[in-house]
């Protein structure tokens, strides 16, 4: 298979970028599509050329370190998919690829399609836990859990952290991100103590990074949650 | 004299870490805040240190060079963490835990240690629970556990295929509340270049800064590694592709010792390599063959067909025949060789690479049968997607094709009983230290291992150092701190402009994971050992002459990065292969064809190698140093799967 890549080269956060032009040939249809650009940046070395710069780390969709939008679909558009479990043969009638970067106010570009996310931990540190101390914690049979919420606990507390759902929203909001956690943790009784304060620690870390127009409407959000 | 003190403790097993406990110094809480510790990254060992340690009152400074501690791969485990906690009453008790863990690492673990990881097993379940880990339950509310890798008990916690992810948040979760509480100080895209030590003692770390290119020096009164191992070296491994041996191999330049080198793990249930150009091998859990049977067509000339076409009588379940008591179940390495001599035979399946068809089929078409379609869903359900969107096929309709891969590695910095290395002040904790597993690792104890390591042991024995040194701080203008950032910026510089630059890190990275693999994978032997280390000095002469990085070092550049890592790799691959060869017996995962019963068992020499392998760096080639086992608990045995 032959492609046409259209990728957005950034020097650095502040300067401007844009689309660069790439052939690539001869690609099986058996490779992933973070393969394919580790082929083009071999014959960017190649070329004495500087590699196009992404983020990745376990290419079996889990650690949520891959990103891209990939045709204008953040991951590609394949569903419950990340980036590095895409496979080319998905893209066997298409011969055109346009490749950036995740695009929001609070994941500044650091270089080409890659990102800074601290925007997550940081959302995290403001509440995204249980206040138990190494050590203190009784036996864990100690208390029961129903197997429903247990799972339904579990079934929030899967999101890898990858960010798409910011970089798909047209307001750039990690609402997704944000109430997964604290679903997760309100399912359970070890969660459940310090539910209404983390959800109002969460939001409120979260707001600093939507635009000023949508800070009214979440700050109604954060009053919702407190009354209710 | 033997330069390796282990510092176990004495006395009845089961009450060694007590009394351990009871000896080691303590800091007043008050004065906590008056000593720093760096620790080096952030998965199951960091993190859960980093929390502990910052819950205690000790100031950290925390480094990992992913772009959040969330994302380091213990997050791609899969399959449980085991805990003695016998909680479905069928015989599990620490000293089986225990015994087990001796057993499945062919005796060449150290007693003690092993011992109080399963000591500590039950707490790491109660800790996890408590920070909101959803664990897997009961209709009744009760935690769910299942009989995993072998064992004969039901002692695996596990939250669905997914159980390193939701340890490692729970993990990053408690360590983030510090972060939060100002205690722990974290810097992501960071990633460690050198030891600095003043006066013999570890006292902090030179870091580039993956965003900048920066290079910077950070000091403390002790560091703790927790880098993860070095599957990668393979090129070719389960692990994320960021996953090196840098900071440990860093370490052992300056004086830390590196146990066991060629203990490394194949883990038998991977998706199969299907061209030149893959970049990973992804894992299907050991759970999986809890229900799914293994087998190949009996016939050579059936290994083209469509599996479904191959009548019942022409497969050969062949760890069912070889193994009748354990079956599919066998330990990993046990279960990886048969995989290799059936492929060896011809009989493999799959794409052919290199004129070799490397697979077999994993079949769930029986347990699917028995207990249907959607129950199957529910068990695993998500290592079924990720199976089809890998390859493309549906295993509910077809057998899984697998092969071994590398996946773990066994070997490591050696550490004493405190995790401290042989460098003072320089501690070692999860799969960066060599510790509990021998020779082979059981499924489901990695995690054990990492979280044991970062929330019980090290804040214990890292106290106790900081208690009984009392150390001067070292300023960024201490010579030895400018040594160490010249050094740093050297071999950079010396990365960035080698005298012909002609090819890619990556090339060089495929070369050295071809050669271990043939050489130091899942059969090793004298002579090719001795051709792969001729090879590999060859490969390193190679690439500082020709390796070609493009870009600049004062900006993010992933191609430097790679360099610096494949540079370590291909030195720690030497040291592999030497250890492999000094090795003159079968061990675990380590197969010497010379030593093999005639059906492939493994033939160990408990006279001549029971004892841990710790090279120390020299100029003139590593020195091995032997720290002798002894067996006080536990009658070493044949272990016998059969």
């Amino acid at each position: 298979m032959n492609f046409t890549l259209h990728i957005w080269r950034q020097k650095n956060a502040q300067s401007k970028g844009d689309f660069q032009t790439y052939q690539i040939e001869e690609i099986d249809s058996d490779t992933s599509f973070l393969e394919m650009l580790d082929q083009l940046n071999e014959q960017l070395i190649g070329k004495g050329e500087d590699c196009v710069v992404f983020d990745y780390d376990c290419r079996e969709g889990i650690c949520g370190a891959c990103s891209l939008v990939i045709n204008g679909h953040p991951h590609g558009e394949k569903k419950t998919t990340t980036t590095c479990q895409l496979y080319m043969r998905e893209y066997a009638n298409q011969n055109e690829l346009w490749i950036e970067p995740f695009r929001a106010d609070s994941f500044p570009v650091i270089k080409d399609v890659l990102t800074n996310r601290d925007a997550f931990d940081r959302i995290i540190q403001a509440g995204g836990y249980v206040s138990t101390n190494t050590g203190s914690a009784p036996d864990a049979n100690a208390q029961l859990v129903k197997k429903a919420d247990a799972d339904a606990a579990f079934d929030a507390a899967t999101c890898i952290g990858c960010g798409a759902c910011v970089a798909v929203c047209p307001n750039a909001s990690a609402s997704l991100f944000v109430s997964a956690k604290i679903a997760h943790l309100d399912y359970l009784p070890q969660g459940k103590v310090q539910s209404d304060s983390r959800a109002v620690n969460m939001v409120r870390q979260m707001i600093i990074y939507l635009k000023a127009r949508f800070r009214a409407i979440v700050v109604r959000l954060i009053w919702f949650v407190k009354w209710n | 004299m033997s330069k390796l003190n282990s510092n176990v403790p004495t006395g009845d097993l089961d009450k060694r870490w007590d009394k351990h406990l009871f000896e080691l110094s303590l800091i007043a809480p008050q004065n906590r805040a008056k000593y720093n510790v760096i620790v080096i990254g952030t998965g199951l060992a960091g993190a859960s240190l980093c929390a502990t340690l910052g819950e205690s009152g000790y100031n950290v400074q925390s480094f990992c060079f992913n772009d959040s501690p969330r994302r380091a791969h213990s997050i791609a485990a899969q399959g449980g963490i085991n805990a003695s906690k016998n909680y479905q009453n069928d015989g599990d008790s620490t000293h089986r835990l225990f015994y087990d863990t001796m057993k499945g690492g062919d005796f060449r673990a150290r007693e003690s240690n092993v011992y109080r990881l399963a000591q500590l097993s039950g707490n790491i379940i109660d800790q996890a629970v408590s920070q909101g880990v959803p664990f897997a339950r009961e209709y009744s509310g009760y935690l769910a556990n299942r009989s995993f890798g072998g064992a004969q008990v039901s002692r695996t916690f596990y939250a669905r295929g997914q159980t390193g992810q939701q340890l490692l948040l729970g993990a990053y979760s408690a360590m983030s509340k510090e972060v939060a509480s100002g205690k722990v100080k974290h810097q992501s895209r960071a990633e460690m270049l050198e030891i600095i030590l003043v006066d013999g003692k570890a006292r902090g770390i030179v870091v580039r800064d993956l965003v900048s290119g920066e290079i910077s020096a950070h000091t403390a009164d002790c560091v703790v590694m927790c880098t993860g191992g070095y599957s990668n070296a393979f090129y070719l491994s389960t692990n994320a592709k960021g996953c090196n041996t840098s900071a440990t191999w860093r370490a052992h330049k300056k004086g830390a010792f590196y146990a066991n080198p060629s203990f490394t793990q194949i883990h038998p249930t991977c998706i199969p390599p299907t061209g030149e150009n893959q970049s990973k091998l992804t894992l299907m859990s050991e759970s999986l063959r809890n229900d799914g049977r293994i087998w190949a067509p009996k016939n050579i000339e059936d290994c083209a067909k469509d599996p479904r076409e191959i009548a019942e009588e022409d497969r050969d379940y062949f760890l069912e025949r070889m193994y009748p008591a354990f079956a599919n179940l066998v330990p990993r390495d046990v279960a990886s060789r048969a995989v290799k001599s059936i492929c060896d035979e011809g009989r493999g399946i799959g794409t052919e690479i290199h004129g070799e068809k490397l697979g077999v089929y994993l079949d769930f078409s029986s347990i699917i049968e028995r207990i249907g379609e959607d129950k199957v869903r529910e068990k695993y359900g998500n290592l079924f997607d990720m199976y089809e969107r890998i390859s493309g096929e549906n295993p509910y309709q077809l057998p899984m094709k697998i092969y071994p891969a590398p996946h773990y590695t066994m070997g490591g910095l050696w550490v004493d009983y405190n995790l401290m290395t042989t460098i003072d002040g320089l501690f070692a904790a999860g799969e960066a230290n060599y510790s509990e597993h021998g020779a082979n690792r059981l499924g489901a104890s990695a995690l054990m291992q990492g979280l044991a390591d970062g929330y019980f042991i090290a804040p214990r024995t890292v106290a106790n150092y900081l208690a009984k040194n009392k150390l001067e701080p070292v300023g960024l203008d201490h010579p030895d701190v400018v040594k160490a950032m010249d050094d740093v910026k050297d071999r950079i510089n010396k990365l960035m402009n080698s005298p012909e630059p002609k090819h890619s890190p990556d090339y060089y990275h495929k070369k050295v994971g071809r050669i271990l693999w043939s050489a130091c994978g899942m059969s090793r032997e004298r002579e090719s050992l001795k051709a792969a280390i001729e090879e590999i000095k060859a490969l390193q002469a190679d690439f500082w002459q020709h390796v070609k990085v493009t870009g600049v070092d004062k900006d993010m550049n992933q191609t430097l990065e790679r360099a610096g890592r494949v540079a370590d790799f291909i030195e720690l691959g030497h040291l592999m292969c030497r250890d492999a060869l000094e090795r003159e017996e079968s061990c675990g995962c380590h197969a010497r064809m010379e030593y093999l019963e005639s059906d492939g068992e493994a033939k160990r020499d408990d006279e001549n190698f029971a004892y841990v392998a710790a090279w120390e760096y020299s100029e003139d080639g590593a020195i091995l140093n032997k720290e002798q086992l002894d067996f006080e608990f536990v009658k070493p045995s044949v272990r016998d799967y059969t």
